[in-house]
């Protein structure tokens, strides 16, 4: 295909892209490097026909909206932003590396910090319920596709739901199921007879919540794709090691897992890449206080009557470097088999 | 694989250890949805009962408050008083534009990338592939700025034209491998006719390339009716579509004792995509698989 025909066809959908992902991204980084501007203040001086004067410091309105007008990115930070209390906490990590109690005392004080209590979560989501929900897809598959051919069907169509489901009303769904005066709340209050437990007043139960949720949602995705492999294993392979007397584990472990691992790696990559940006559980759950996320983070710096862009964008670089180092060796095999390829 | 063969040879423990995990499963993915459906009929007191869960069954107080065991309250309160039909109607439109404008580029632009065989091609393909793991949040921090300096913000064309834009990296890929199963013969020929590569496309691909089609459109859908980041942070409360609705219930419902506003709300939010996956279930799994398969 010519240059041009090809620019052609692909012109609209990549001005879209430069235009709305590309774009951002550099505002993003600009962003970053700036921090909100500084109050203006000005002294008043407030006399009263009896009470005589008083000084009074104010914030100069005009004068703020005149340099919000004429700077509206706020002033240049540098990396300020980057290293301060919520972000990097470049000081506060050194004080307490410099001074702590042993190793249990530096991971809960590192904790304390917003942004390495956000990171802690995310990447507990992601490498908790990725192989969790690829196991649990496994396993379905191979379950389902045992089951008689009429039973597949309705089988499927339940198992799509919580994947095809709005993550927010996913979440708030089993939200209103735990706590504590839903069904599943309840109910575990009178198994363990204990009127006070509830999943939201302690850490460990919120973030047990929120795994479960992604496993729930997460496992259709590694079912159907692993069933759609199962379809595909080749029988003569499956027939001559039953002959050569294998067992049923034996021929999942040694026939059917090589042959999906491809798939596998694909699964993988996929919900890696989803669960990394977890937020609206957080948001559904109202599990704030307990886990945070990095998309969390970012969605409370803009959403609070003073919106932080500076902040929010120096979070955003930061998730964007962390999505870049995830999918690294996946761009690394492509780079290579592509040079490959061209040699 | 044979299946009769195996099946007949399985164990009755093991078949009966498969039926309850499957079982246990199709319970544990479908129950939530049947209890909050069956829930929203009921009052507050019923729904979130701290006697017993089977008020919410039976519906005690549900009863005493209304007369009968079903009340349509919750629906009333969240579409009328609450004007969620606003919301319901603001969806419509964008999940819509956001369907046929990603298709549209899509389809243009995954053809281009199926048939060309330069390294620009290889590269635009996985620049999209990182554009596609990028969080949806870090990017509407990048636009809320420029947004609000250019007075675009809040109207639901500007979250229509990101939503496509964030779309485009998974349908590009889509479409992509899906033209990449339809013969180059077909409009390589049409061409050796004298079609220029347009005519080829429009008279030879158009025809044959919906069931592709098809299949993308509804992940277009599902991308555009599921968003919250985008949506939440950059319509004004006038434009909400349903989710950033649903979610700015929970902060004044709780307060007022309303939380079955914000159930029945869920509630009709979950309503189209059971129509969806019920009528679309064989597109929606060859969907996941075609990528999975050639990805």
């Amino acid at each position: 295909m010519p240059h041009k025909t090809f620019f052609a066809f692909i012109l609209p959908s990549l001005v879209a892209m430069v235009l709305f992902i590309a774009l951002p991204i550099v505002s993003v980084v600009v962003q970053s490097f700036h921090v909100e501007h500084g109050r203006i203040l000005v002294e008043v001086e407030n006399c009263q026909p009896f009470g005589g004067c008083t000084k009074e410091t104010r914030v100069d309105t005009a004068a703020m909206a005149e340099l919000q007008a004429a700077q509206p990115m706020g002033q240049f930070n540098g990396f300020g932003t980057y290293l301060n209390r919520s972000h990097l906490a470049v000081d506060e990590i050194g004080a307490i590396l410099s001074d702590n109690t042993g190793f249990g005392n530096i991971v809960a004080r590192i904790y304390n910090l917003p942004f390495y209590k956000a990171l802690a979560f995310t990447l507990v989501f992601c490498f908790v319920v990725t192989p969790l929900a690829m196991a649990l897809g496994f396993a379905i598959a191979l379950a389902v596709n045992a089951l008689p051919k009429v039973s597949k069907g309705p089988v499927i169509f339940f198992s799509l739901l919580p994947m095809i489901i709005t993550p927010l009303v996913g979440s708030l769904i089993l939200y209103w199921m735990i706590q504590a005066n839903g069904i599943i709340g309840a109910t575990l209050q009178n198994l363990f007879n204990d009127p006070t437990l509830s999943l939201r007043a302690s850490p460990v139960l919120t973030w047990a919540s929120l795994l479960f949720y992604g496993v729930w949602t997460n496992a259709p995705f590694s079912f159907v794709v692993f069933y759609a492999g199962l379809q595909t294993v080749p029988g003569d392979t499956l027939e001559s090691a039953m002959i050569d007397g294998a067992s049923r584990w034996e021929r999942i472990r040694y026939v059917i897992i090589p042959h999906l691992a491809p798939l596998a790696t694909f699964v993988a990559l996929v919900q890696l890449m989803d669960n990394f940006r977890v937020f609206e559980p957080i948001v559904g759950f109202s599990a704030e206080a307990n886990a945070t996320s990095l998309s969390w983070l970012i969605f409370n710096d803009l959403s609070g009557d003073a919106q932080l862009f500076g902040s929010a964008g120096a979070t955003s670089v930061l998730t964007i470097a962390g999505v870049i180092v995830l999918l690294m060796p996946v761009l690394i095999r492509t780079w290579r088999e592509f040079n490959h390829k061209v040699v | 694989m044979s299946d009769a063969a195996m099946t007949q040879r399985r164990p009755l423990l093991l078949n009966l250890l498969i039926v309850s995990f499957i079982v246990i499963w199709v319970v544990l993915a479908a129950f939530p949805f049947v209890w909050t459906v069956w829930g929203s009929l009921k009052v507050e007191t019923d729904f979130f009962s701290r006697e017993s869960w089977w008020n919410a069954i039976v519906g005690t107080y549900t009863r005493i408050q209304t007369g009968t065991a079903f009340t349509g309250d919750g629906y009333h309160g969240a579409w009328i008083t609450r004007e969620f039909w606003r919301a319901v109607g603001n969806t419509a439109v964008v999940t819509v534009s956001v369907t046929v404008i990603s298709l549209t580029l899509g389809t243009l632009g995954g053809y281009a990338l199926a048939r060309s065989g330069q390294r620009y091609a290889f590269w635009i393909l996985i620049i999209a592939l990182v554009f596609r793991a990028m969080p949806h949040i870090t990017l509407v921090s990048g636009y809320l700025l420029p947004f609000f300096q250019l007075n675009i913000w809040g109207v639901l064309p500007t979250s229509i034209i990101v939503l496509v834009a964030i779309n485009q990296p998974f349908t590009l890929w889509m479409l992509h491998s899906f033209f990449l199963s339809i013969p180059k013969d077909l409009d390589e020929s049409a061409m050796v006719d004298g079609c220029t590569r347009f005519q080829a496309f429009r008279m030879v691909i158009i025809p044959v390339m919906w069931p592709g089609v098809v299949t993308t459109g509804l992940f277009s859908f599902l991308l555009a009716y599921n968003d919250f980041a985008v949506t939440s942070m950059l319509l004004s409360a006038d434009n909400q579509t349903m989710v950033p609705k649903i979610s700015s219930f929970l902060g004044s419902v709780q307060e007022q004792g309303n939380v079955m506003y914000a159930v029945a709300a869920v509630v009709s939010a979950t309503v189209p995509l059971f129509i969806l996956v019920l009528f679309f279930q064989r597109q929606i799994v060859s969907g996941l698989t075609a990528g999975a398969v050639k990805g």
